[in-house]
């Protein structure tokens, strides 16, 4: 072998596929932030909206969370614009498809439609930052003066109220669900990704990764429904 | 019949290789550049010569018709690869491998190139090693050895049962670095369908370009033929199904000579037949040998389960035969054995064309050995009979799969039927010291070539001799002839000899298409299989050969009559390739016969009926028959006899005895 | 026992494929699926039509020529097993199988169920080696290898080429072909010198080529009659990363 080879990383499929790796393994802790925060709301009502709210306006305003939610934008933007091309690149290896093929013979269902699924989520995203990202930031939340934190947006009625509309509750739960599949196969296919895997461990790391996808998608999912049963009270 | 100069150097014979390599001529690196040579296949021999050669500095084109040179047939080899390393410890040598293999051979092989090759055996190792071939290796990280058949040491080399996918696989890694480098142009998917001689000399090829059809001419300064053996030549072998011999047969009709054709290699162990459809046949590992125990009921047409009939009522023939080898007995003796027993009506299985071999008491033995190293003080049967498998299956695993998977029965718990097929030609074109043929230009190596194996070839040698070819013969000896080749510059392809042979290859071509007759190319085949089988197969008799002869003579004469190839010729058209190739077989079947008729003895592979001792033992005739048998193309049906004396000046023939 | 075939027809590189129906009457369960395809097309010729072009060579599991799409799985239903190995004992009497050959853009057909696999040349061309020239070579023994790693290394290179994992692959993706000849050299101590070079030129060539992406679905794996471990394709994603970090 003679010659140096230099193409850049990102040009390669295995560079891609890293950085698909990375930034998935990057978004699932910032799930795991984000439905740790999230879980005040099944606090009582009267104890929640405070906090929450304040919980709210340290996400929105402390300058290391300030960096890190930008990291977490060009992640989210990063691995959807990443995947769908790899996702076209993959149509493209297979022009023509076949008159039969039993796709379940051999692989999971989660991991045969992780760019379905991500293509969902993606338009989740949407829906969901439109409706608290942007409001939050760029809309007309009401202020008020909470006791202990001074002057707060406040976040948590417009999601509880959001949260009363059957379909709204529908379609958060639904959602829920194709994270939950997204990561029954994302978690430890991005440790793959990054090379890294070893006899012992990797299998109880994809057995973490399982649960994780679990637990993360039925937490989440309880909240909708929880502050819409709440809201029928 | 003229004498064959075969160029053995002079001097003692441990000496001959070292001396002819110091005082051969050598081409300088500047002068390698302008000069092409041609190999046609790329299994072990081919690639390893093709590699070799170009990383010289030649300039090569290499061959194959399959769809790449992975692919050929050397990769099914199972068993390994012998080298006289005496990494055991246990009296191996040099000298040993090749006085196994020259008594192995049953004396009909040359002492100077069978003793070249236990040379360079030592080298094949290292070479594979450094390529990065994964053989077996123990816990201290040395390599690992086994046995094989026909010899008291242990020097066979191993990687599973997968040594010659390994090997093949090294090879073609080196081969295709030099296709990376410009060095190699491969045409993969192409087949030679003649030699070109141009004023007396090989240089270059036509060769149908298997997808589109197309004739091409391909010019060289010299042409290495490394196409395999002609065991298809009975339909049923353990070769594949593309194996044949049209490439060393083209250059046999160009003059080249046929040498020992009838030494065809029987191999005792393959699953057996199982109905009219069967395509192919399957080896299962010579090592198999090591610890399986080979056996018949002693009741002839006994109908019972082979697990219910009681040890002694079952003759273990081999062991009975030949206490000092046993089960080890080489291939020749262990197919005959097996023959013998059928033939009188002890054999197993529907079609009774079998016997059984047994893996019970290994498992038992070993799993008493395991239980013991585990200090089970009284392990039950069935706790011995688990460890015993495991232990069984580490070692044979991927052989007893592919048993389970071909019969359908599991051969840890019941008895596996084989029966001997076709596995290997010992005979060949044949070739000089320098593995040249008796056209100048034209090389002859591996399998392609007869000069190592004698009558008889010994299990894990065949890897041995298509690397040694390749690897470090070739590279030497084509470099002195070509020496003369330095001055010639490009061989244009617009030679005369170019046109005549394109035009004779079209014009067989069109010949075929143009019978549009009733039958299938594989009726002839097959039909020409079973002639050989029945009577140029593991017994030959006068009677039969002659009547083979005959037979096959109506068979070809039918075939140019009834044949049918559909498509056209300018296109991928597998049946066209197979009536190309069976039309060369139903020629060279008819040699085979002529070789087989002429050699009244029998030796090796060759067992001619009226030629055995009273216990049914092969009788060699070395006063007349110590000879090689090369036969020149004759024109219509008379082949010309041309014999090369063998000397034997350091090992004395003797009755090879595995008692 | 009887048996409705639906075969892919296609004449040439260029020309138009289709599903073409067959019936074959009488299929032993002891052939070879190869072998039924042999009696089809003896049956076709012998009706004057022209027989289904097929790769095949060895026969007997090992070569990797053979290379067909049977009932929407690479080498049909069993796994551990390449179409010449399988049997028709497989099967039941009517039954209908679907043969197609392997779809992906880097294996264009070439006819029928023939497809060119000569990509798979290309990248071990690329890098799929260790530059040692013959003669060249120190005793075999003069470097110990830890068992466990020749016999890793032996795993991986039971590979037999015949692209299974491509044509399973929901994304025509060949890493476990490269990853099982990275992994074979990486894991021996005489492939180290070109390590780093190696992995990154076969990644470049085998991207050069088409393929997909591999997205760890896992059904490589369980489809490779060789049963090559998709730990292999992890190795690869480590020893191309390792590489871009520590090339100079």
């Amino acid at each position: 072998m003679s010659g140096k080879t230099k193409t850049g990383l990102i040009k390669s499929s295995i560079g891609k596929k890293v950085f698909m790796g990375l930034t998935g393994l990057f978004l699932c802790l910032f799930l795991a932030g984000h439905l740790a925060g999230n879980l005040q709301l099944l606090l009582p009502a009267e104890v929640a909206r405070d906090q929450f709210n304040a919980y709210a306006k340290f996400m929105t305003t402390n300058p290391a969370v300030k960096l890190l939610s930008y990291l977490t934008y060009f992640s989210i933007l990063f691995h959807a614009v990443d995947g769908l091309y790899l996702a076209w690149q993959n149509k493209q290896a297979r022009p023509q498809a076949y008159y039969k093929k039993d796709d379940a013979a051999n692989a999971g269902w989660a991991s045969r439609n992780m760019a379905v699924l991500g293509t969902l989520l993606l338009v989740f995203i949407v829906i969901h930052m439109k409706s608290f990202w942007y409001e939050m930031h760029f809309g007309n939340v009401p202020v008020y003066a909470s006791i202990e934190h001074g002057e707060l947006k406040d976040l948590y009625t417009l999601t509880t109220t959001a949260f009363t509309e059957w379909w709204y509750v529908l379609i958060y739960v639904l959602s829920m669900g194709a994270v939950g599949f997204h990561l029954w196969h994302g978690f430890g296919s991005g440790f793959k990704s990054l090379g890294i895997s070893h006899p012992v461990y990797t299998p109880l790391l994809n057995g973490f990764g399982k649960g994780f996808a679990v637990v993360v998608s039925v937490l989440f999912a309880i909240l909708p429904v929880y502050l819409f049963l709440t809201s029928l009270n | 019949m003229s004498v064959l100069n075969s160029k053995i150097p002079a001097g003692p014979l441990a000496d001959k290789w070292k001396n002819h390599k110091n005082s051969i001529r050598l081409v300088n690196p500047a002068n390698k550049r302008s000069i092409d040579v041609i190999v046609v296949g790329t299994g072990l021999a081919g690639a390893s010569a093709a590699a070799s050669l170009a990383e010289m500095g030649y300039k090569v084109k290499a061959f194959c018709f399959q769809d790449s040179p992975r692919r050929a047939h050397s990769i099914a080899a199972q068993g390994g690869i012998n080298a006289a390393k005496n990494y055991r410890n246990d009296g191996d040598s040099v000298h040993r491998l090749f006085y196994d293999t020259i008594k192995g051979g049953d004396y009909r092989s040359r002492e100077a190139n069978v003793h070249r090759l236990a040379e360079v055996s030592v080298n094949i190792i290292d070479q594979c090693v450094a390529q990065g071939v994964p053989f077996a290796r123990e816990y201290g990280g040395l390599l690992d050895n086994r046995s094989f058949g026909g010899v008291q040491v242990s020097r066979t080399f191993y990687a599973k049962g997968q040594t010659g996918q390994q090997l093949l696989l090294g090879a073609y890694s080196a081969l295709s670095r030099q296709v990376s480098a410009g060095q190699v142009k491969m045409y993969h998917r192409h087949e030679m369908l003649d030699v070109v001689m141009v004023d007396g000399k090989a240089r270059g090829i036509i060769a149908r370009n298997l997808v589109t059809g197309e004739l091409e001419r391909h010019s060289a300064h010299a042409v290495l033929l490394c196409t395999g053996g002609y065991g298809n030549v009975f339909f049923l072998s353990t070769n594949a199904m593309g194996s044949n011999v049209t490439a060393t047969w083209k250059a046999h009709r160009k003059g080249a000579y046929f040498a020992n054709p009838c030494f065809t290699q029987i191999h005792p162990t393959c699953i057996p037949v199982s109905g009219d459809y069967q395509s192919k046949l399957t080896l299962m590992s010579e090592s198999l040998r090591n610890d399986g125990r080979i056996w018949v009921p002693q009741k002839q047409n006994d109908q019972r389960r082979p697990v219910d009939i009681p040890e002694e009522e079952r003759d273990y023939y081999l062991e009975r035969r030949y206490p000092a080898f046993g089960n080890l007995v080489p291939r020749d003796v262990a197919s005959r054995a097996a023959k013998e027993r059928c033939d009188a009506g002890y054999g197993v299985g529907q079609s009774k064309m079998a016997v059984y071999l047994d893996y019970a008491s290994a498992i038992q033995r070993y799993g008493t050995l395991e239980a013991n190293k585990m200090g089970e003080s009284q392990p039950s049967v069935q706790r011995i009979t688990e460890l015993g498998t495991q232990v069984v299956a580490s070692k044979y695993g991927n052989l007893f799969e592919m048993y389970a998977k071909i019969t359908g029965d599991n051969p840890y718990e019941t008895p596996m039927r084989i029966y001997p097929a076709v596995h290997y030609t010992m005979g060949g074109l044949w070739v000089d010291y320098n593995l040249m043929s008796n056209l100048p230009g034209l090389f002859v190596l591996g399998e392609a070539n007869f000069s190592d194996h004698g009558a008889n070839r010994l299990g894990a040698s065949a890897l041995m001799q298509g690397l040694a070819d390749g690897y470090f013969v070739v590279p030497y000896t084509l470099g002195d002839y070509l020496a003369d080749d330095i001055q010639t510059g490009n061989i244009s392809t617009q030679h005369p000899a170019f046109d005549e042979a394109e035009g004779a290859v079209q014009e067989q071509i069109s010949r075929i298409m143009n019978i549009k007759g009733s039958k299938s190319v594989d009726f002839f085949h097959k039909a020409l299989g079973k002639i050989m089988w029945d009577k140029c197969g593991m017994a030959r008799s006068e009677e039969g050969l002659k009547q083979a002869i005959s037979e096959i003579q109506a068979l070809r004469t039918e075939f140019y009559a009834q044949v049918r190839v559909p498509g056209s010729a300018s296109e991928m058209n597998p049946e066209l390739e197979k009536a190309i190739r069976v039309a060369d077989f139903l020629e060279l079947g008819e040699l085979m016969c002529y070789d087989a008729l002429n050699r009244n003895e029998s030796c090796g592979g060759h067992f001619r009926e009226e030629y055995q001792t009273e216990d049914g033992e092969a009788l060699r005739d070395d006063t007349d028959f110590a000879y090689v048998a090369a036969w020149e193309y004759g024109q219509g049906n008379s082949p010309i006899l041309h014999k090369e004396d063998l000397n034997f000046e350091n090992v004395k023939p003797s009755t090879r005895s595995y008692k | 026992m009887r048996l409705n075939l639906k075969i892919w027809r296609q004449k040439g590189p260029k020309a138009n494929g289709k599903m073409v129906d067959y019936t074959l009457n009488e299929v032993n369960p002891e052939m070879s699926f190869l072998e039924m395809m042999d009696v089809l097309n003896q049956q076709l010729v012998d009706e004057g039509d022209e027989p289904v072009a097929f790769d095949h060579d060895c026969r007997e599991g090992i070569c990797g020529m053979c290379s067909m799409f049977i009932n929407g799985r690479a080498h049909g239903p069993m796994t551990g097993t390449t179409t010449c190995q399988l049997h028709m004992r497989h099967f039941n009497d009517g039954d209908t199988i679907v043969i197609e050959p392997w779809r992906a853009s880097a294996f264009p057909v070439i006819k029928d169920l023939m497809v060119d696999r000569s990509a798979f040349d290309r990248v071990i061309q690329a890098g799929g080696y260790i530059s040692v020239n013959t003669g060249s070579a120190p005793d075999a023994n003069s470097l110990p290898i830890p068992k466990q790693n020749a016999d890793m290394a032996f795993d991986a290179a039971t590979c037999i080429g015949c692209g299974a994992c491509v044509a399973t692959c929901k994304n025509a993706s060949a890493m476990l072909f490269v990853g099982a000849k990275v992994s074979q050299l990486s894991l021996l101590p005489q492939g180290q010198p070109e390590r780093e070079e190696r992995a990154i030129r076969m990644v470049e060539q085998m991207d050069k080529e088409g393929f997909g992406n591999c997205t760890n679905t896992g059904a490589c794996e369980v489809e490779c009659p060789k049963g090559i471990s998709i730990e292999n394709i992890a190795r690869l994603n480590r020893e191309y990363l390792r590489a871009k970090v520590v090339q100079k």
